[in-house]
């Protein structure tokens, strides 16, 4: 830093004044959301609108947990959205190191094709896509999300982890090759476990994905035994009226497994255990 | 411990072919040393050793068999990578260990196996750290450890010391010869470094451009190179190229450098029908004064020392020459010198492809 202390001051308070201009602005909704979910619905309505309400209440989410579906949509949806992120993890694993480690053939239309089906909009495969697996039964089953999803992780998350791989040196399994490994071992004992940031933050991409989506889960499954909770979050608007208070409670609800999940994973999100590796 | 025998093998990567053609034979417990300048293909050749690349054609032999279609786990050979590979997660001990731990050694065995391998290194206060908290000298121990817990056929080293700091390359050095001597097992050690291959070699492998250059022992490779890439290639400083012209008359080959007599050589050279050629001598070879050689004057240009010995830089009929003494001149710029050349300390090269004139 240079400058007199008065320029230093400025330029301290206009950092974080930026700083802190985002971080209001991101977390505001946030905010929203949990205050309203904890305004009693007598004061919900009011004319006037305050920060925080003057009497807090858990009758939402007590109308939430006891009097609706809530849960049943909860548990279709951590198993959709975990089914779905263990998967699409798992396979894009394989895919991303055959394209880190091996040349093979058609290597460069495999990827040129999972480019092309990053680029046009779900929206104008929905109905094909409905018309397959109605047949199968794959409508209105929480299988059919689960391949959905999949399929549409895939690319992006083959591409997220091929870069984890690219980022370990290939000497690494050429040495556990040379003392006695098989490629399948090495890659068990030796990459893998240095991936695991990569597995974590792929996995965490994935989940957040399925957790929050919306147009699949609404059009494939009308039945609420296999609704996903963003489509039970529409239930509270009907045609009448939106009840904001059970609407936002069950919001705060759904955002805990996500926190949960990325609090579990967070410690894998920290780079920096393959330092030491190569280079003296 | 094995031989290694390596015939006729080619490797190409797509268009680009990087081994030409190659042959060698290394005797088993025997220290080679491959040397050559940098994408030479010296690396490759020892990939295809280790079987992590598979030649595009040719045979490899360890020990007398075939190994060509197996897998590096079943070649029993040990490699220690310029990276040093060492596996980041795992601490010192199970670095050393895995492969016994791969081959389901028992684990009181293990320990006394890496105990005594890290003993050896100096290791043996290191045991539970990780890799990151290593010096590069350390680390290089370690990658060393590794190889000879498995007291394989042969160890490969593909430039081991090029991450180390000048002063822990010469320990180094030592210490892995020290190891072969101790072990004998078979080596096969890469470098670009020359002296490296001086110092540690039995016999040296000189490539350039995937082909085999020559193949002998140090000084074979100093005193007699096959060819002016070897000569230039071996040596510190290098050996001096002068173009010149070479005639036969009644007492030997003359040797002129820019019409002025350099040297006779009483033995018979092949010298081409235009009598032009390259003549290489060592700059330690010539000596400052009037001597029992023949005399050429040259001028003197500059004089680098490093306090032991000292380079002069002089002008001969145009062309740079560097003279090797140590002895303390002073000398002033364009000062002229006498040179003693020996003759038989001249080496004589086709300039066209640079082979040696014999
Ligand atoms: N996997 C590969 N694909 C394509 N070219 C390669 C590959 N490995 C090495 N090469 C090429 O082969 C040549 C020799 O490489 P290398 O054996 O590593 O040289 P050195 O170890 O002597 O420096 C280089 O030109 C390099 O670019
Ligand atoms: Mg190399």
């Amino acid at each position: 830093m240079r400058g007199s202390p008065r320029v230093r001051l400025v330029k301290w308070s206009l950092h974080y004044g930026v700083l802190l201009l985002f971080v209001v602005a991101a977390l505001f909704p946030l905010y929203w959301l949990v205050k309203i979910s904890l305004t009693p619905n007598d004061s919900l309505y009011t004319h006037s609108i305050d920060l925080w309400p003057a009497t807090i209440s858990l009758e939402h989410y007590a109308t939430v947990i006891g009097n609706s579906d809530f849960l049943l949509f909860f548990r279709n949806s951590v198993i959709v959205s975990g089914v779905t992120a263990i998967a699409s993890t798992l396979l894009a694993a394989a895919s991303g190191y055959a394209f880190s480690r091996f040349v093979f053939r058609g290597r460069y239309w495999i990827v040129g094709v999972m480019l092309v089906t990053q680029m046009f909009p779900l929206v104008i495969v929905i109905t094909p896509i409905f018309s397959i697996f109605g047949p199968l039964g794959l409508t209105n089953s929480l299988m059919g999300l689960i391949i959905i999803y999949t399929a549409f992780n895939i690319p992006f998350a083959t591409f997220l982890m091929q870069s984890f791989f690219d980022g370990i040196p290939k000497e690494l399994e050429e040495a556990a090759m040379i003392d006695g490994a098989t490629r399948f071992k090495a890659l068990l004992q030796i990459i893998a476990p240095l991936t695991l940031p990569g597995i974590a933050a792929t996995m965490g991409f994935c989940f957040t994905g399925a957790w929050g989506e919306i147009l699949f889960a609404l059009l494939l499954n009308s039945a609420a035994s296999t609704s996903t909770f963003p489509v039970g979050l529409l239930l509270y608007s009907t045609r009448a009226t939106i009840e904001f208070g059970p609407m936002m409670a069950a919001g705060v609800l759904a955002l805990l497994p996500v926190c949960i999940f990325f609090f579990l994973i967070q410690r894998y999100l920290v780079q920096g255990l393959t330092a030491g590796a190569v280079k003296g | 411990m094995a031989s290694i025998d390596i015939k006729n093998v080619r490797k190409d990567f797509g268009p680009v072919s990087v081994l030409k053609g190659v042959d060698l034979a290394i005797a088993s417990g025997e220290f080679a040393v491959l040397v050559g300048p940098s994408g030479c293909g010296k690396s490759t050749l020892l990939r295809l050793i280790a079987g992590l690349e598979d030649a595009s054609s040719g045979e490899i032999h360890i020990g007398g068999r075939r190994v060509d279609d197996l897998p590096p786990r079943d070649r029993d050979i040990a490699m220690v990578f310029q990276s040093y590979a060492l596996y980041p997660h795992m601490n010192v001990r199970d670095n050393m260990g895995y492969s016994l731990r791969l081959k389901r050694t028992p684990q009181a065995r293990i320990a006394e196996i890496v105990g005594r391998a890290g003993a050896k290194l100096g290791l043996e206060a290191l045991g539970e750290r990780k890799p990151r908290e290593l010096s590069g000298g350390q680390r290089q121990r370690v990658a060393m450890g590794r190889a000879i817990v498995r007291n394989p056929k042969a160890f490969l080293f593909d430039e081991p010391l090029s991450n180390l700091d000048a002063r822990m390359r010469e320990q180094m050095r030592f210490e892995i010869r020290k190891l072969h001597r101790d072990l004998g097992a078979t080596s096969v050690y890469v470098t670009h470094d020359q002296i490296e291959a001086m110092t540690m070699a039995d016999r040296i492998v000189a490539m350039n451009a995937g082909i085999i250059q020559q193949v002998g022992t140090p000084l074979e490779l100093y005193d007699d190179p096959a060819n002016v890439f070897v000569a230039g290639f071996i040596g510190s400083p290098a050996m001096n190229f002068l173009s010149g012209e070479a005639r036969r008359g009644e007492t030997g080959v003359a040797l002129s450098v820019g019409g002025k007599a350099f040297c006779t050589l009483s033995q018979a050279v092949a010298v081409p029908e235009d009598g032009r050629v390259t003549i290489g001598i060592r700059p330690e070879r010539i000596r400052i004064g009037v001597g029992a050689g023949q005399v050429v004057e040259a001028a003197a240009d500059l004089v680098e020392t490093t306090g032991a010995a000292s380079v002069v830089h002089v002008d001969l009929a145009g062309q740079a020459m560097k003279i090797f003494t140590t002895e303390r001149l002073q000398l002033t710029q364009g000062q002229r010198i006498p040179l003693a050349i020996d003759a038989k300390d001249v080496c004589l090269f086709d300039p066209a492809g640079g082979g040696r004139l014999r």
